[in-house]
C-alpha cells in the first residue's frame, strides 16, 4: 500500500531496549476517519508503539509517516502533538493541582507558544467549547474541583475530555476503561464511537467485551509485530492468535 | 492589556504583600530621616541597609521560588545570577570612584593598577554609564541563564541532575572570579565605592533611596511573578512541574516554557544582586559559593515553596535569624541553619505558609478547595 | 645491656680520636686562611685542596657562606653565627663550641669573585673525591648545575678514580656540561653532546639548545639541533607519562571520594550532600587513632593508618546508619528534599567537628613506608601517591566483590530493583537500606583515611570533594560502578593534562564546563542504563 492516502503509516519499525526487541519490524496503516482496536498479550509492544508514534521513543529504524508526508521520527513530542495526534495514557494523567476547567482550558486547541499563553484571555467560543466537553464527559458539576480530587473513573473521563478539547486528527487511547465499572465502560465505548466519526482513533485495550462493543477492525500484536488483522471474530478464530494468548 | 495582566495576579495574598511593602516604603524614610535620632521610633541608617539587604534576599528568594516552586527546577546556582548582577553594578560603582582611588588613576580601578594593567579590558567598557550597567544587570545573568537553560532543557536534564549541574556552574564561576587575571578584582572583589548616580553612597538620603528602590523592585517583581502565575502560562508551568511529559503530549513545547521562567528568574536574581551591592558596599567571589545558593533554597522552603509570599517571608525570617545568631551565638548558627534544613524538609514540606493554610483549613468553616497532596515532579523517582 | 653500652662508648671514642687526628693535620692550614688577605686565603685554599681531605669541606663551605671569622684576641679561625646580640663561635673542623663574641671582637674573612670561583672548584674537588658515594654523586650534580670550568681538573681526576659506574656517568655528564659551556675541541664537544643527549633531561636540553643556537661550527650546530630534537621527544614522552601518572593519582583520589557516593547515590538514589562530611569524619578518626597510638603505644605509630582503616569505616558507617534511620528514610522518593536535608546535616556535622577539634588543620603524619619517592625511567613516583592508587583500586575491587558475590550484595540489588518483591521474599528492606547507606558512608570514611595523607584535615575537608564526587558519579553514569571508575580516572587525567596549558584553576573550570556540556549531551552519563525502567 502506498503511504499517500493514509493518515498514519508505519513501515518496518523496530525498537530495542538493552537487547530486548520491543518492536520488531512493525508495519501498520490507518486511513483517515478509521477506528482501530489493538490487542495483544503483555509485552507485545502496544505501549511502545504509541511511544514511537508520539515521539516519546525514537525507533532504531523504520518509517513513520503522518498524512502520508510528515516524518514523525524527526519530530519531538510537542511537534507531533501539534500536528494533531493526541494521546491518552494507560494510567490517567491529569494536572492534579489544577481545576477540571483549567485542565480542559490547557488542552483546548489554541496557539501553544509561551507568548500566546501569557496573553491568553478566554473568549466566548472557547468557553462554550469547554462547557460542551464538560457536558459530554459529565464533569459539569465538578468543573471547579481540583483534578487531583476526582475519582479514578472521573480522571479517565477528564483525560478523554482533554483529548476532545485538543481536537486531534488521530487519537491514541491506551486502555481507556481500565478500572471502570461496566456501566462506565459502556458509556466510554459509546463516546469513542461518537468521536470516531470525526477523528481517527487507535484504542489499545485488554477488555474483550469493550473491543467487541466498539465493533471495529482489530490488529493483534505479538512480540513487537503484527500477528493478525481483521474483525474480532476472525482474529479470535486465528490459530496463531489463540496460541499466543493461551500459550502453546 | 498590561493592566489586565497585573490585575490578574492580584489576589488577597498579593494585596497583603503589596500593602506591607507600601507601608515599609512610607515608614522607613520617615523613621530614618524625619524622626529625630533620640526618639525610640528612630531607625538607624545601619538598620535601613540591613532591611534593604533582607529585601534583596527576598527578591532572590522570589526568583528562586518562581522556578522551583512553580516549574520544579531546583536551582543550586541562583546565587551565581545574583552575584553576576552584583558584579555588573559593582563595575559601575568602581568606575564612579574615578581618581579618588588609592592610586588615583582616573580610569583604572585600584586592583588593575596594582596588577600593572595598562588599560581597561574591553568588558569593562561602557560600565561608566549607569544605563548601560543597569542593562547589563539584566542581560548578563539573563544571557547566561538562557544559554545554560537552552542546552540543559533541550537535552532534558531534569531533577537532581539539573540541580547538580547548576551547582557545578556556580562553582566554576566561583573559581573563575577568584582568579586575578579575570579582571574582577580576584579574591577581594570590588569595594570602596564612593558614589552612585552622583550621590554619596554613605549618605543617609542615598541609603534610604536605595532601600526604596529595593522595595519598588521587589513589589514590581512580585506583581510580574504573580501575574505570570495567574495567567495560562503559569498554569502550563505548574503542569510542567508535576507532569512534564503529559504537557508535551498536549503540544506544548515545554523547553521554551522552562527557558522563559528560568531566564526571567535569573534576571530578577540579577536585579537583587545589583541592589544588594551598593547597600553592603562590597561584592566578592564568595557570593558565588554553592553554599549561598543552597541557603537561598532554604529561605524558600522555610516560607513555603510555591507561594510567592512564602519566599519573601522565609528570606526575611531566616536572614533575621542569621543576623541574630551570628551576633549573639556564632557557634550555634550553623547548627541552627543545618537543623532548619532537616526540620523543614521532614516536618514542614510546605513551609510556614503551608502550615498556616493547614491550620486554617482545619477550622470547621473551612469549606474551601481541598488541598491536593503535595505531589511534585521530583517525586517521580530517580 | 651493660656490655653493649661499654662497647658503644668505645666505638664513640675511637671515632672521635680518628677525626681528631685528621683534623690535626688540617688545623695549621685552616689557621693560615685568616692571614695575608685574599692571596693568603687563596693559598690556604689551594693547600687544602691538595691535601684532599673532605674534613675541610665544612670550613670551605663556611668561607663560601661568609661565616668564617678570625677572633681578634688570639687569631683563631672560627665559624661565627649570629646569636642574640653577639655571635656564637664554633670550631670549623670539629664543630665544637668555642664560645661567644661581640660583633667587634671578630673579623670576617672576606672573599672576592676570584676566590669565590676557586672555592667552588675546591669544594667540587674535595667532595668529588669523598669516600661517601652519596656525597660524590651530589657533588657531581652540583658541578653539572654550576658548569664551573675550575672544576674540570678535579672532575677528570675523579672520573679516573671512580669505581661506581652510575656516579661516573653523572661525573661525565658534569664534565660534558663544563666542556659545552667553556668550549673545547670539536671532538670533545661532539662527545659532550652525545653524553648530554643520553642524559636527556631539561638541564641537558637547555645546554644543548644553547649550542644549537650558538655553536662554534655548523657541524656542531646541526649535531646539537639533532640532539635537542631527540631530547625533546624523550622529554615529551616522559612528560606525557608523568601527566598520566598524576592523572591516575588524582583519578584515584576522585575515585575514593566518589565510590561511597556511587553506593548511596548510584545504587540507592539518595542524594547525600553530607557525603563529604563522612570523608571528613574518616580523616578525623585517623587523627584520633594516631593520637591514641602516640600516647599509649608509640611503637605502633607507623601502623596507625592501617588501624585507622577499620576504625574510620565503622565510625563513618555508624554515623551513616544513624543519618539514614533518623532522616533519610523519611525522604525516600523525594530526592530534592533529601538533598536539602543532607546539606543541613553536612553544615551541622562541620560545625560539630569545628566545635570539638577547633577550626585549624590537624596534623596526620605519614608512616615511614608511605614517605619518600622512587624513580622509574623519567618518572618520579612518591610512595604516598602510589599507595593511594593501590588503595583506591583495592576498595573498588572489594566493593565490587561485596555487591556481586555476597548475600548482602544480593539483598542490596534485590531491594533496589524491586522493593515490594524483595520485601515479600523476606528481605528486611529497612535494614538493608540502613546497611547500604552505612556501607556507602563507611567507604567514604576509608577515603578519609587516605585523604588525611594528602590533604589538610580540617572541618572543610569534605566540602572540597563533594562537588567533584557528584561530577564523577554523574559523569560515569548513575548506578554503574564501572562508570564511576572510568569517570574518576578520565576526569583526573583530563584535569592533569589541561593543567600544564591552562593552569590548575582554569583547568578545573574547563573540566567543570566540559562536564556540564557532557551531561547535556548524555544526561545519564557515560554508561547509562537504558530502557523503560529508567523512565518509570
Amino acid at each position: 500500500m502506498s503511504a499517500e492516502d493514509t493518515l498514519l503509516y508505519l513501515d518496518g519499525v523496530s525498537v530495542s531496549f538493552d537487547g530486548f526487541r520491543a518492536l520488531n519490524n512493525l508495519s501498520l496503516t490507518m486511513m483517515p476517519g478509521e477506528m482501530r482496536a489493538i490487542i495483544g498479550p503483555n509485552g507485545a509492544g502496544k505501549t511502545t508503539m504509541m511511544d514511537v508514534i508520539t515521539g516519546k521513543t525514537r525507533p532504531d529504524h523504520g518509517t513513520i509517516l503522518f498524512e502520508g508526508e510528515t516524518d514523525l521520527t524527526k519530530l519531538r513530542e510537542a511537534g507531533i502533538a501539534n500536528l494533531g495526534i493526541g494521546r491518552k495514557f494507560q494510567r490517567p494523567t491529569v494536572f492534579e493541582p489544577h481545576t477540571v476547567w483549567d485542565n480542559l482550558e490547557l488542552a483546548l486547541k489554541a496557539p501553544r507558544r509561551p507568548l500566546n499563553t501569557l496573553t491568553y484571555a478566554i473568549g466566548r467560543d472557547d468557553r462554550t467549547r469547554i462547557e460542551e466537553i464538560l457536558d459530554i464527559t459529565r464533569l459539569s458539576p465538578k468543573r471547579d474541583r481540583l483534578a487531583g480530587s476526582l475519582s479514578h473513573g472521573e480522571k479517565q473521563w477528564l483525560e478523554i475530555g482533554m483529548l476532545l478539547a485538543q481536537d486531534p486528527k488521530l487519537l491514541l487511547v491506551d486502555e481507556p476503561v481500565a478500572g471502570m465499572t461496566d456501566a462506565e465502560t459502556e458509556q466510554t465505548a459509546r463516546l469513542l464511537c461518537d468521536i470516531a466519526g470525526k477523528h481517527s482513533v487507535i484504542v489499545v485495550e485488554h477488555d474483550m467485551s469493550f473491543v467487541r462493543a466498539l465493533g471495529v477492525k482489530v490488529t493483534v500484536l505479538a512480540e513487537g509485530s503484527v500477528l493478525a488483522e481483521g474483525s474480532l471474530d476472525s482474529v479470535s478464530a486465528n490459530q496463531q492468535v489463540i496460541d499466543v494468548y493461551l500459550g502453546r | 492589556m498590561l493592566t489586565r495582566f497585573f490585575l490578574m495576579g492580584l489576589d488577597r495574598k498579593a494585596g497583603l504583600v503589596l500593602t506591607v511593602l507600601a507601608l515599609l516604603a512610607v515608614l522607613v524614610p520617615v523613621m530614618t530621616l524625619v524622626v529625630p535620632e533620640g526618639s525610640p521610633w528612630h531607625l538607624s541608617i545601619f538598620s535601613v541597609s540591613l532591611l534593604g539587604k533582607y529585601l534583596c534576599f527576598a527578591l532572590l528568594a522570589l526568583a528562586l521560588d518562581l522556578v522551583w516552586g512553580y516549574v520544579g527546577i531546583l536551582s543550586l546556582g541562583h546565587a551565581a545570577f545574583f552575584a553576576l548582577g552584583g558584579y555588573a553594578m559593582g563595575m559601575y560603582l568602581m568606575r564612579q570612584i574615578g581618581p579618588r582611588g588609592v592610586y588615583g588613576n582616573p580610569i583604572l580601578p585600584d586592583f588593575m593598577v596594582f596588577l600593572n594593567w595598562k588599560e581597561l579590558p574591553w568588558y569593562w567598557l561602557g560600565f561608566d554609564h549607569f544605563a548601560f550597567a543597569a542593562l547589563m544587570v539584566l542581560v548578563v545573568p539573563g544571557a547566561l541563564a538562557f544559554a545554560f537553560g537552552w542546552f540543559a532543557f533541550r537535552s532534558r536534564v531534569t531533577g537532581v541532575y539539573l540541580s547538580i549541574i547548576t551547582q557545578a556552574l556556580t562553582f566554576a564561576l566561583l573559581l573563575a572570579f577568584f582568579r586575578n587575571d579575570m579582571g574582577f578584582g580576584g579574591n577581594n572583589g570590588l569595594t570602596d565605592f564612593k558614589e552612585i548616580l552622583g550621590y554619596d553612597i554613605q549618605a543617609p538620603g542615598t541609603r534610604v533611596g536605595l532601600f526604596l528602590a529595593t522595595v519598588a523592585a521587589l513589589a514590581l517583581s512580585y506583581m510580574i511573578a504573580s501575574g505570570i502565575i495567574a495567567s495560562k502560562l503559569g498554569k502550563v508551568l505548574v503542569a510542567i512541574r508535576d507532569t512534564e511529559s503529559r504537557v508535551r503530549f498536549l503540544g506544548y513545547d515545554t523547553e521554551s516554557y522552562k527557558l522563559f521562567a528560568w531566564t526571567l528568574s535569573a534576571c530578577m536574581a540579577g536585579v537583587a544582586g545589583a541592589l544588594y551591592v551598593p547597600q553592603v558596599g562590597i561584592i566578592n567571589p564568595s557570593e558565588f559559593a554553592p553554599a549561598s545558593s543552597i541557603e537561598a533554597v532554604i529561605w524558600v522552603a522555610v516560607g513555603g515553596r510555591g507561594t510567592l509570599a512564602g519566599a519573601i517571608l522565609g528570606a526575611v525570617l531566616v536572614n533575621f535569624g542569621k543576623s541574630y545568631f551570628t551576633g549573639a551565638l556564632p557557634e550555634l548558627w550553623l547548627f541552627a541553619l543545618g537543623g532548619l534544613f532537616v526540620l523543614v524538609t521532614l516536618f514542614l514540606p510546605k513551609g510556614l505558609l503551608g502550615l498556616w493554610a493547614q491550620l486554617t483549613a482545619r477550622l470547621p468553616s473551612g469549606k474551601g478547595k481541598r488541598v491536593p497532596n503535595g505531589k511534585t515532579a521530583d517525586q517521580k523517582g530517580m | 645491656m651493660r656490655r653493649a653500652f661499654r662497647w658503644l662508648l668505645a666505638a664513640c671514642v675511637a671515632i672521635a680520636t680518628t677525626s681528631a687526628a685528621l683534623a690535626a693535620d688540617l688545623r695549621p692550614l685552616v689557621q693560615t686562611m685568616g692571614s695575608g688577605g685574599y692571596a693568603g686565603t687563596e693559598k690556604a685554599l689551594n693547600q687544602l685542596s691538595e691535601a684532599g681531605d673532605p674534613a675541610a669541606v665544612p670550613v670551605i663551605e663556611a668561607l663560601q657562606a661568609g661565616d668564617l671569622y678570625v677572633r681578634k684576641a688570639d687569631g683563631l679561625v672560627v665559624i661565627a653565627r649570629k646569636a642574640g646580640a653577639g655571635f656564637a663561635l664554633t670550631d670549623p673542623l670539629s664543630g665544637a663550641v668555642v664560645g661567644e663574641a661581640a660583633a667587634g671582637a671578630i673579623d670576617k674573612i672576606k672573599i672576592n669573585n676570584a676566590l669565590r670561583r676557586s672555592i667552588s672548584a675546591t669544594l667540587g674537588a674535595l667532595t668529588l673525591m669523598s669516600p661517601d658515594p652519596a656525597t660524590r654523586r651530589s657533588a657531581a650534580e652540583a658541578v653539572f648545575k654550576s658548569r664551573d670550568a675550575n672544576a674540570l681538573d678535579a672532575l677528570n681526576t675523579a672520573i679516573a678514580k671512580e669505581k661506581d659506574e652510575r656516579i661516573r656517568r653523572v661525573m661525565e655528564q658534569a664534565r660534558a656540561a663544563v666542556i659545552l659551556t667553556a668550549g673545547a675541541s670539536e671532538v670533545d664537544t661532539q662527545a659532550a653532546i652525545a653524553t648530554l643527549t643520553a642524559r636527556g633531561d631539561r638541564d641537558a636540553l637547555a645546554l644543548l639548545s644553547m649550542i644549537a643556537a650558538s655553536g662554534a661550527t655548523d657541524a656542531l650546530k646541526t649535531a646539537a639541533a639533532g640532539a635537542v630534537a631527540a631530547v625533546e621527544q624523550k622529554l615529551m614522552f616522559w612528560g606525557a607519562l608523568q601527566n598520566l601518572w598524576y592523572g591516575l593519582s588524582l583519578g584515584s583520589v576522585l575515585l575514593l571520594a566518589a565510590i561511597g557516593l556511587a553506593v548511596t547515590f548510584g545504587v540507592m538514589g539518595v542524594i547525600n550532600m553530607a557525603h563529604g562530611e563522612m570523608v571528613m569524619i574518616g580523616a578525623y578518626t585517623t587523627f584520633l587513632v594516631q593520637q591514641g597510638l602516640r600516647t599509649y603505644a608509640p611503637g605502633l605509630t607507623d601502623l596507625s593508618i592501617l588501624l585507622a582503616l577499620p576504625a574510620a569505616f565503622l565510625v563513618s558507617g555508624g554515623v551513616g546508619v544513624i543519618i539514614e534511620r533518623s532522616v533519610i528514610r523519611w525522604l525516600y522518593g523525594r530526592p530534592l528534599e533529601t538533598l536539602l536535608a543532607t546539606w543541613g546535616l553536612s553544615l551541622a556535622l562541620q560545625q560539630a567537628v569545628r566545635s570539638l577539634f577547633g577550626p585549624t588543620n590537624r596534623e596526620v603524619s605519614a608512616p615511614s613506608w608511605m614517605s619518600g619517592a622512587f624513580e622509574l625511567g623519567g618518572l618520579t613516583i612518591t610512595y604516598g601517591r602510589l599507595w593511594i592508587v593501590v588503595f583506591a583500586f583495592a576498595v573498588f575491587a572489594a566493593l565490587l566483590v561485596a555487591l556481586k558475590r555476597t548475600w548482602f550484595g544480593l539483598s542490596i540489588r534485590a531491594v533496589t530493583q524491586n522493593r515490594p518483591m524483595a520485601n515479600a521474599m523476606g528481605i528486611r528492606t529497612a535494614r538493608v537500606d540502613a546497611l547500604t547507606f552505612g556501607l556507602g558512608s563507611g567507604i567514604a570514611g576509608l577515603a578519609g583515611v587516605a585523604l588525611s595523607q594528602i590533604d589538610n584535615v580540617s572541618p572543610n575537608l569534605g566540602q572540597s570533594y563533594i562537588i567533584d564526587s557528584f561530577m564523577v558519579v554523574v559523569f560515569g553514569g548513575v548506578g554503574n560502578l564501572w562508570g564511576t571508575l572510568v569517570g574518576a580516572l578520565a576526569l583526573g587525567s583530563l584535569n592533569k593534562f589541561l593543567e600544564p596549558y591552562a593552569g590548575a584553576v582554569l583547568g578545573k573550570i574547563l573540566v567543570l564546563i566540559f562536564i556540564i556540556l557532557f551531561i547535556q549531551r548524555r544526561p545519564r552519563g557515560l554508561f547509562a542504563l537504558k530502557g523503560r525502567a529508567v523512565e518509570a
